[in-house]
């Protein structure tokens, strides 16, 4: 779909009020031409239409006329009355006329030539006494079961048609859907601008009402059937499937509640918009992931909602708190809110509008969505995988950080999230259990969180009544220890080096002596060196004076002789 | 029956409304139908009402009118309507009840 276009701006639109319906739209009806509203019985067409008038005469200070053919005023009154719609009240300010045309085949005798003038008269009569511009007919289809004489019906109504353009009003005509075409009668063709088609499907015993805008003159509209839903307030079509994947993106992070998360987390924690899957096995903590998140949230003054599928807001609180999270505080501020309801009350679109109505009226930064795998008793792999699509696109744009968590069945394999929505998540945090010696213990790992340089590390993650912690787990040659066994082996470890370092000082310590023994024989034999050389000279010395002495007795020899 | 005298007329008495919009061919062909219609079976005891819808709008409501004309029989009870220029004279009557069906 595009962005809006150059036609929307030329083309005049006329806003239904409805929500959602005008976003598909692109603003609403055709203004001043007729609009065909098609669709099986009970599914919503005479809804749409009255909220159309009132909600012009409401919001848009539009007055608006509702012919009805098949439920009297009264009868219209008290059925939108449940909706907080006071049509007496509108009847009586003149903003809203209601017109019940009997049409009934029993009592009408064909008896010649006759044309639909006492309807125009009618129509415009309701239309100039209140200023009317908006015109609901709801059904036209009755003239056809009516009336005798089916040429002149048809040729009447490509008249009203007609002028209801040249009255200027926008118009609402609804038909029920026939066997091969849009409308039992065939209304449609005389219906050219705007055609929108309403579906009330059962699947798995679970009903589901769907808008699709057939066709749309002049105007870019979304073409997808889109998820709609009757409540309390009215119709609201859920325009989730139009957005694209053009979302801005935060440079913020936040963070997940857990210190060592934050750091795993390259030191910041998730991106602030981003969707975390938590997936594990059951019991493996994914809850309290949730919790904690929410915890820290609210904690900062973030609004937070809480959509569980499995455990009421008490239920939630009370096991929170058993690990010292206490989330009744945050719901007293208004700053958590909690919706649990069982998946299987109502179809996935329902639950993707009923959390859509929540976020829009809420305003939540973040929201923790426990456990999508609920969702598989109301729909498929595929459905659900683009129910969270729609979801997590919706979130996006809102920049609302969400975390879903995932239960991995015993036994499958755990890089394996059930609903396969993995690649629709920014970062995944999988929880194992792991057993051994008679215990079995949660281990955490970031298996991918893009945009940041996380961590590699698998960590040990402890519930206690303190909160969440994450230890190092013992990796050792061959193994990776957790809890007891992990502490056994931290022991032993610390034992088998205290008996290491043991060693080494005693073997040091010979060393040391070893090495004092050999320089005392060193300082032994350099004494006896110097012995010696002291004994070499003496020894020279004596010599010396032998030879002198020799000498001299010669020539005291030769002296006395007197001889040469 | 306790006053067969003064009932007689009231419930031989046929009060018939017409409901035209403005002077078209069709309003001015069904007033010739009703009038010759009513002169040959209902002579002295009918009573024509011709309301003009452009003039009174609001009046086609209270019969339910949407074809024009619409001829209505107020009485005798019950009402009954026929549409169309009551050229088709058969039809008008068993319409009408004047002639069973």
């Amino acid at each position: 779909m595009q962005p809006k276009s150059r036609t929307s701006l030329a083309l005049a639109k006329c806003p239904t009020g409805i929500r959602g319906l005008d976003e598909i739209t692109e603003g609403g009806l055709p203004q001043g031409r007729p609009t065909l509203i098609c669709g099986a019985a009970s599914c919503g067409k005479t809804l749409l239409a009255m909220e159309f008038i009132v909600r012009g005469a409401r919001e848009f200070n539009e007055p608006g006329v509702f012919m009805a053919f098949e439920e009297t005023g009264k009868e219209l009154a008290d059925n939108v009355a449940s909706l907080g719609f006071d049509l007496p009240a509108l009847i009586r300010q003149k903003k809203v006329a209601v017109d019940h045309v009997r049409v009934e085949r029993s009592e009408i005798e064909e008896t010649g030539e006759f044309d639909l003038e006492g309807l125009f008269v009618r129509l415009g009569s309701a239309i100039g006494g209140i200023g009317a511009k908006r015109v609901v007919l709801d059904s036209l289809e009755a003239l056809f079961a009516g009336l005798p004489n089916e040429a002149i019906v048809r040729a009447e109504l490509r008249r009203l048609f007609g002028w209801l353009k040249q009255k200027g009003v926008t118009a609402i005509i609804t038909g029920e859907q026939g066997e091969k075409t849009l409308t039992r009668h065939g209304l449609e063709e005389y219906v050219s601008d705007c055609v929108i088609f309403l579906d009330h499907r059962v699947s798995g015993q679970v009903a589901t009402r769907r808008v699709r805008i057939v066709k749309y003159r002049g105007s870019a509209h979304g073409t997808n059937e889109y998820p709609a839903l009757i409540d309390e307030q009215g119709l609201s079509v859920l325009p989730i499937s139009s957005l694209g994947l053009t979302y801005p993106v935060s440079a913020a992070h936040v963070s997940s509640g857990i210190p060592r998360l934050d750091v795993m987390l390259a030191g910041k924690g998730y991106w602030k918009g981003s969707s975390i899957l938590v997936s594990g096995t059951a019991g493996s903590g994914k809850s309290s992931i949730g919790a904690v998140f929410t915890n820290s949230v609210c904690s900062r003054g973030g609004r937070c909602l809480y959509w569980s599928s499995e455990e009421s807001p008490d239920q939630i609180m009370r096991n929170m708190s058993s690990i010292g999270i206490d989330l009744r505080r945050h719901v007293r501020k208004g700053l958590l809110r909690f919706y649990s309801i069982r998946p299987t009350i109502c179809g996935l679109e329902s639950h993707l509008v009923a959390l859509h109505k929540m976020v829009t009226e809420f305003r939540p930064e973040a929201l923790v969505m426990d456990p999508i795998t609920n969702l598989t008793a109301v729909g498929n792999d595929a459905e659900i995988k683009a129910m969270l699509t729609r979801v997590i696109d919706f979130l996006k744009n809102q920049n609302i950080t969400a975390i879903f968590t995932s239960l991995t069945a015993g036994g499958a394999a755990l890089e394996q999230s059930e609903v396969g929505v993995s690649s629709l998540m920014d970062t995944w945090l999988l929880l194992s259990m792991v057993q051994s010696a008679s215990e079995r213990n949660r281990v955490l790992y970031l298996l991918k969180s893009r945009g940041m340089a996380h961590s590699n590390q698998m960590r040990e993650f402890v519930l206690s009544d303190k909160g969440i912690d994450l230890v190092d787990v013992y990796v050792g040659p061959g193994a990776v220890f957790t809890g007891a066994a992990r502490l056994n082996q931290e022991a032993h470890d610390q034992a088998e080096a205290m008996t290491q370092h043991q060693a080494t000082e005693r073997r040091q310590r010979e060393l040391n002596e070893e090495s004092r023994n050999l320089q005392a024989q060193v300082a032994a034999l350099q004494t006896k060196l110097a012995n010696i050389a002291a004994e070499q000279r003496v020894a020279a010395k004596l010599e010396k004076q032998r030879a002198d002495a020799a000498r001299r007795t010669e020539a005291q020899l030769a002296r006395a002789r007197k001889a040469d | 029956m306790t006053k067969p005298n003064s009932q007689k007329p009231d419930a031989n008495r046929w009060q018939l409304r017409l409901y035209v919009a403005g002077h078209t061919p069709k309003s001015i062909t069904a007033m010739a139908n009703l009038k010759k219609i009513c002169e040959t079976h209902l002579e002295g005891r009918y009573e024509i009402e011709v309301i003009d819808l452009l003039k009174n709008p609001k009046l086609a409501a209270g019969d339910q009118i949407l074809a024009i004309p619409t001829l209505v029989r107020k009485l005798p009870q019950p009402v009954k309507k026929i549409i169309g220029d009551l050229s088709n004279e058969v039809r008008v009557l068993v319409g009408l009840d004047l002639r069973p069906a």
